[in-house]
């Protein structure tokens, strides 16, 4: 790797750029945008779960006080999916001109029959939620090896079954836009995980030439995943602004959010494990499905239609048989959302392989060690079982005496990442100070810095000649901000750019190297005007691959139900660390939001309406600072890998080490997430009969799926009605 | 309405909020309600509001269900303080309210009518950061930083009052702030750093050559 080996900012601590002015409220984001005029917007949505929209008539609202725009979100006649579908939208001149003249748009519709939670929609007699289209959409089985086989000469063999819920992103900043027309040029400010994929959707969806559409974002207050494109929302946005003549805001509520901007797709899973006496992982097989809303199996021809997920995840047993469905319901659709599918089927196969350790009496650590093939994690598995006291703490399932138990588990993440086609851009002037412009965007992780890090290790100055300009989409192109690839993606280009720098600069002031304490000297041989180049992203300086392993201790109250988090100790390899200070944020945010997912977190629906219980913060539950354990990073430096970025594999165990660390501390699994106190005491048949959530409760699900008489799932549906017995 | 005690202030004294119960100054809950039932009601037009904000007096004309995080934001161009959850949930709209934490969000802005506000942008003088802030940029409790003027205004409400808080203090502290990112371990730290308190890091950079595979 050629990035320097002796380094002054490169892996030290680097304050974010931006932090003084997020400190003082002076960062504007999309909402604080406030051109000369600027509108209010807002959308009318469906307040059926389904209906056939026969009219809309905006008569009333277009000359209500104030409303200064009406316009549809479809036309002609249309079909509503969900409790939150965009039918109309509306710009004034205040909210509460909009909020009146909201409800003054009349719309005439056929509600139709709906279903909103996944195993009623599996029902032969369930209404479809996609005309002509079933709900279930499944892929083949995919098998490897003789399955029968390997777990007939199988020493021991598993199944567990867990079910893992809707996951909103709730990013603190709600989606959103601000959009100015001037003439036929289009400006966004938008909060956007990609300005030049918001750029490129604008220009698609309004027909407009992309060299005419300039989206901005300086600051943004959190996506993770869920803002890669304008969404309706913008669209409607710029919509509302043309038609008004006018700029115009439209920032959802958090209501909104709750509804209609995505989701992690919930999962079912019914998974079997063997292994041989040794430990040694033999046989794997999953069947799943789940909802990643009112469209799935739209988008991969028969395959599962994103409520997927990699499986087996992580271990290779040689002989597999993989099936995965996904079910439609009457809901908003999901999207991509921090390591898409990895969370989830980490719950699932993490969960299995515990109980199978525990059929074998072996210990969680010695079996992922001896069947984990990436050789990184399986020394982060030593290394963090020595630092946590695993040994210490480890007894077996259930055997502590009290009604307060404690419990440990353990967990694996992998991910991809990688990152490539950035470029950047150095402008220097006569005075010595440098301009760095990347048109990326910062979600909060740190990305500005990064760049300004790289710049000031690679051209030797202090942190105070730096500017960085990002967040314009007529900025040096950059890729969205998603799948960890950021930072890999940009610390290249910057490299780049500054070798070029540095050769201009050499050639031009004939100092040999003009970096550092030189650098006055050689950039006063400038001239008039500023010094420009470009660099962009190339091979050797970054790459993907991360594992990262986590462990976490519990405290289960068994009389009722509460789980409490007492530590999670992470160890993550990331290669080279670019700041510090930035990639703990980022690890300890992942490990929150996993956190969350295993104990908190899930969106509720209504059978009997098809709404949305909880859109609001006080019902949706995000872990809050009461809730937090001791957090313990040990971070791995591999700089010889390069850089990779971190954002996602940090999130991806902790939900399953957090479930393993309580069916060990009560002796029993709690399949359904999040494993909230009624679950629990589910679990240890402390809760009556039919009193218990019916829907998720243990073995419910299949049940009903079992009576899916359409279905393929042979040959590997229960038989005797919902027993455990596999043929 | 000049003493500024409306039906909603008096309504909700009755629960916790000290700030109101303070301000009220009434002797019985029954003398509360008389004299908040011989209010006059206001609006549905925009009525007058005066109030001071971060220290200048300020005079607007605003319909009586305008919230103060509106009138701030919109009808002041104060954008610091943020509407995120819109229902006193997350703390991001908070601001100071003749010293106590707020959620702008839901408060009226004829409900702030004669007190003394300070928002997110009245805390640094001559753009210099409080030790708070600049503790919170040193520390990193950010990350996306769209909940930080709310977490800065309660942290700093809670140094003014207690200036050696204890970490379970500063968590008490922001009970009612959330964070999306997750950036409370770093949040606590700058506090405890702020005040003098030694940061703690949990963090441990290692290489993985030392530490050859059990």
């Amino acid at each position: 790797m050629p990035w320097p080996k002796e380094t002054k900012f490169l892996g030290k601590e680097t304050p974010r750029v931006e932090g003084p002015a997020k400190v003082s409220g002076r960062a504007k984001y999309t909402g604080d945008v406030a051109p000369a005029g600027v509108l209010y917007g807002a959308i009318f949505r469906s307040k059926w779960p389904a209906a056939r929209v026969k009219s809309v008539n905006l008569a009333k609202a277009r000359i209500a006080p104030g409303i200064k725009a009406a316009i549809l979100a479809r036309d002609g006649e249309f079909d509503v999916r969900y409790y939150g579908d965009e039918i109309a939208a509306l710009a004034g001149t205040s909210k509460q001109a909009v909020l009146d003249a909201l409800a003054l748009i009349e719309v005439s519709a056929e509600p139709r029959a709906f279903v909103v939670k996944e195993v009623d929609a599996l029902k032969t007699d369930a209404p479809t939620v996609v005309a002509g289209r079933a709900n279930l959409t499944e892929g083949a089985a995919k098998e490897t090896g003789d399955v029968e086989a390997a777990f007939a000469a199988s020493a021991a063999v598993v199944e567990t079954r867990v079910s893992t819920p809707i996951q909103v992103h709730h990013p603190m900043e709600t989606h959103g836009h601000t959009v100015q027309w001037d003439g036929e040029e289009l400006s966004a400010w938008s909060s956007t995980q990609g300005v030049f994929a918001c750029r490129d959707s604008f220009a698609k969806s309004l027909n407009v030439a992309q060299n005419r559409v300039r989206v901005r974002c300086e600051h943004m207050g959190g996506g993770f995943g869920s803002k890669f494109t304008p969404g309706a929302e913008g669209v409607l946005c710029a919509r509302l602004a043309r038609a008004a003549g006018a700029p115009v805001k439209l920032m959802l509520t958090r209501f909104e959010e709750g509804l209609a901007v995505g989701n992690r797709p919930s999962s079912f899973q019914k998974l079997k494990l063997g292994a041989d006496a040794d430990g040694k992982l033999t046989a794997f097989e999953i069947y799943s499905f789940g909802t990643p809303g009112h469209t799935a199996g739209a988008n991969t021809g028969g395959g599962s239609g994103g409520a997927s997920f990699p499986a087996p995840y992580l271990y290779k047993p040689a002989a597999t048989r993989v099936k995965q469905g996904s079910v439609a319901v009457n809901a908003g659709q999901s999207c991509a959302f921090r390591a898409p599918g990895h969370p989830v089927a980490s719950v699932g196969m993490e969960a299995v392989l515990d109980d199978l350790a525990v059929k074998l009496g072996m210990d969680p650590v010695e079996i992922r060690v001896k069947n984990d093939p990436f050789d990184v994690r399986r020394r982060e598995y030593a290394i963090g079982a020595e630092q946590f006291g695993w040994k210490q703490k480890y007894r077996k399932p259930g055997t502590m005496a009290g009604a307060v138990k404690t419990g440990v588990g353990c967990a694996g993440a992998a991910w991809m990442s990688g990152g490539k086609g950035t470029q950047a851009e150095i402008q220097v002037n006569a005075d010595g100070t440098v301009e760095v412009r990347v048109g990326t965007q910062d979600l909060g992780t740190g990305s500005r810095t990064v760049v300004q890090v790289v710049a000031a290790e690679m051209l030797g100055l202090g942190l105070d000649r730096l500017t960085v300009r990002i967040g314009d989409s007529r900025l040096p192109p950059s890729g969205s901000s998603g799948g960890s690839q950021t930072t890999a993606a940009v610390s290249p280009a910057v490299f780049d750019a500054c070798e070029n720098v540095v050769a201009e600069l050499k050639k031009l002031s004939g100092i040999e190297d003009p970096r550092g304490e030189n650098w006055q000297a050689a950039c006063a041989k400038i001239g008039n005007l500023p010094l420009q180049v470009r660099g962009k992203w190339r091979e050797g300086l970054s790459t993907g691959g991360a594992g990262g392993v986590q462990f976490a201790e519990v405290e289960v109250d068994t009389e009722t139900g509460f789980v409490k988090v007492k530590k999670l100790l992470v160890v993550q390899d990331c290669g080279l660390v670019v700041n510090k200070l930035t990639c703990e944020s980022q690890i300890n945010g992942g490990v929150i939001m996993g956190l969350g997912y295993a104990l908190y977190e899930q969106r509720v629906m209504d059978a009997r309406t098809g709404f949305v219980l909880n859109p609001t913060l006080e019902n949706y539950k995000l872990p809050g600072a009461a809730d937090m354990p001791e957090i313990e990073i040990l971070l791995i430096d591999m700089p010889e890998r390069g850089v990779i970025g971190v954002g996602e594999p940090c999130t991806v165990p902790t939900a399953a080490a957090i479930a393993n660390a309580v069916a060990n501390a009560i002796g029993v699994r709690v399949p359904d997430l999040p494993l909230t106190p009624d679950r629990v005491l589910a679990a240890l048949g402390q809760v009556p009969k039919g009193t218990a959530d019916t829907v998720r409760r243990p073995g419910a699900w299949v049940d009903g799926r079992a009576s899916v008489a359409a279905a393929p799932v042979a040959p590997w549906v229960e038989r005797n009605g919902g027993g455990q017995a596999y043929r | 309405m000049a003493g500024g005690v409306s039906r909603r202030i008096f309504l909700k004294s009755l629960g916790t909020s000290a700030v109101t119960a303070a301000a009220l100054g009434a002797d019985t809950v029954s003398q509360g309600l008389a004299q908040a039932n011989a209010e006059r009601a206001q609006g549905p037009g925009a009525v007058a509001v005066a109030f001071t904000v971060n220290g200048e007096k300020r005079t607007l004309m605003v319909e009586p269900r305008v919230t103060l995080l509106e009138a701030l934001r919109g009808n002041l161009g104060l954008t610091g303080a943020k509407e995120a959850c819109d229902r006193a949930t997350c703390g991001a709209c908070t601001v100071l309210l003749n010293d106590t934490p707020v959620y702008a969000c839901s408060m009226l802005a004829i409900e702030a009518q004669g007190a003394a506000i300070t928002t997110i942008e009245g805390l640094a003088r001559d753009g210099k950061l409080t030790a708070l802030q600049q503790a919170m940029v040193e520390q990193d409790g950010l990350q996306c930083g769209f909940c930080s003027p709310g977490m800065v205004m309660v942290l700093t409400a809670l140094l003014r009052k207690n200036p050696h808080p204890t970490e379970a203090e500063v968590r008490r502290a922001i009970a009612g702030n959330l964070c999306r990112c997750g950036s409370y371990p770093r949040i606590v730290a700058a506090t405890l750093a702020a005040s003098g308190q030694k940061p703690v890091t949990q963090l441990n950079v290692i290489s993985l050559h030392d530490h050859a595979l059990a």
